[in-house]
């Protein structure tokens, strides 16, 4: 098994679709209408209404979201470090919503699987 | 054993007990529950303070730029440093400094340069890799990865399973087999950088910890040169099982540090939660709850504490390093589930650092050498014998 991408289905980000969003914690994706990632983030133990306030606070910050995809889980944090090492591995840079990282390093993973 | 503590000792756990109040846990109160890093500007800073301290790099020795504290004094300043919520594994966030990878101070000059001295200003990160698919807590005989020689070089080929920090370091310790019919004496240590072709972080492996997950790695004839063997050929497992003794003492005093923050946390929320118009703190179903935690950690911090004088005063310490580190991870794990009971529906929350602590000491029964490895040790030494 290698460095696991983000599967779920897109769904198109509207109030309707992120009022449905379970208050859980996980990680996420926002895109834009084109399927390019605008923001890989997680909804953890601070956020107010999980994943359902963390999305729309992610979508807020960019003009061009569109769409999102999330994942429940309470690995947030390993599995959000995760969907960066292998979107890093794919791209060769980071999403636009995630490029200011300060000194923190993102892990290097093999980028074949998914 | 005589642990009264001098006064250099009083002022210098005053200290760190204070740092931990009035640093951390302000600090903490914003970072995200399960969180092990500090933004970089607080770290910065932090840093600063604990250099200005003469606290940086406690554990690097003193010829390398260390503050030269003793095993017992640097036992008891881990019990002070783990008592917040990232304690465990990041205790203070990482801002008293770490020692790199003890293995690297065996090191001949030429490697000190290239890695040790890199990893001690904060421009190279390392891991340690030992464990493999066949087996962790007898690496001796589950070691696969093979080095093979090839002129002045090696050739690894195998896998290595639960390493940490390797997807983000520049070079690891890497054990592998370099002769098949030595068993423990034919493991050899190299130090493999991770820009070599072949060597591939195959993929994150999850755990109860967050934040601090492990990886998979693959080395696929990746070729090591000569001069990055570490130590003697053949001679790795004394490098690996050298660390694996002293690191069970630290180990078993962060164990220590959470569960006295448990202890605390259960005491006074019993003396302020009432149920059935009295407090918890009367009722004698937790009364006993918090002595049993009491016995526990009084247990646990005294045998540490005994661990770390042996070893200061040069005396063997595998089996007392053995005993703490099964005992304090045993205990501490029954005191926060105790604390986690007395306090109830919120013990179970994130709102509380109880349930990070119950996660991650569940790994602590695991880590740097399962329980029954200590007992397995601790029979060999008072019975005699090897391992079966």
């Amino acid at each position: 098994m290698t460095g696991i991408r983000l599967t779920k289905p897109w769904r198109d980000l509207d109030a309707a679709a992120i009022a449905a969003l379970p208050g859980q914690l996980g990680v996420f994706e926002v895109g834009d209408a084109e399927g390019g990632t605008l923001e890989l983030g997680f909804a953890g133990g601070r956020s107010r209404f999980g994943l359902r306030s963390a999305i729309a606070e992610a979508a807020a910050k960019h003009d061009a979201a569109a769409s999102f995809r999330y994942e429940v889980t309470m690995q947030y944090w390993s599995r959000f470090e995760e969907l960066l090492a292998v979107y890093l591995a794919d791209h060769g840079e980071l999403p636009p919503g995630n490029a200011d990282r300060g000194d923190r390093r993102v892990g290097r993973i093999a980028a074949a699987g998914g | 054993m005589d642990f009264e503590l001098s006064p250099e000792q009083k002022l210098i756990l005053e200290t760190v007990r204070r740092f931990v109040r009035e640093e951390i846990l302000p600090l903490e109160a914003d970072l995200d529950p399960d969180a092990s890093e500090l933004p970089p500007h607080h770290r910065e800073r932090l840093v600063s303070m604990t250099k200005e301290l003469g606290f940086y790099g406690l554990d690097i020795p003193e010829e390398y730029g260390g503050p030269g504290i003793d095993l017992v004094t640097r036992t008891l300043m881990a019990f002070e440093m783990a008592q917040h919520r990232a304690g465990l594994y990041a205790p203070c966030y990482g801002v008293f400094g770490g020692a790199g990878l003890a293995q690297l101070y065996e090191a001949d000059d030429d490697q000190k340069e290239r890695y040790l001295y890199p990893v001690l200003r904060g421009e190279k990160r390392g891991f340690f890799a030992l464990t493999e698919p066949s087996g962790g807590s007898d690496p001796a005989r589950a070691i696969r990865t093979t080095a093979v020689r090839d002129g002045d070089d090696w050739i690894l080929d195998g896998e290595k399973t639960f390493i940490s920090g390797a997807d983000r370091a520049d070079f690891g310790i890497v054990f592998a087999r370099t002769d098949p019919e030595l068993g423990r004496k034919g493991i050899t240590c190299f130090l493999v950088d991770t820009d070599m072709p072949g060597f591939r972080v195959r993929r994150i492996v999850h755990t109860l910890r967050s934040t601090h997950y492990a990886a998979e790695l693959e080395f696929n004839r990746v070729r090591v040169p000569g001069r990055n063997v570490l130590g003697e050929v053949n001679q790795g497992f004394a490098i690996a099982n050298d660390r694996l003794s002293r690191n069970r003492i630290p180990y078993a005093a962060g164990c220590v540090g959470v569960a006295l923050k448990a202890q605390e946390m259960a005491i006074a929320y019993a003396k302020t939660r009432k149920t059935f118009g009295d407090y918890l703190s009367t009722r004698q179903a937790v009364q006993w709850m918090i002595v049993d935690n009491e016995i526990d950690l009084r247990t646990a911090r005294a045998l540490t504490l005994e661990a770390a004088a042996r070893a200061d005063a040069g005396k063997p310490f595998r089996t007392e390093a053995a005993i703490c580190k099964l005992v304090a991870s045993e205990g501490a794990s029954r005191v926060v589930d105790r604390a986690m009971q007395i306090h109830g529906g919120y013990g179970m929350t994130k709102d509380l650092p109880l349930e990070r602590w119950y996660r991650e000491l569940r790994i602590r029964r695991v880590g740097e050498g399962p329980n029954e490895i200590q007992r397995l040790i601790v029979a060999r030494d008072v019975i005699g014998g090897s391992f079966h």
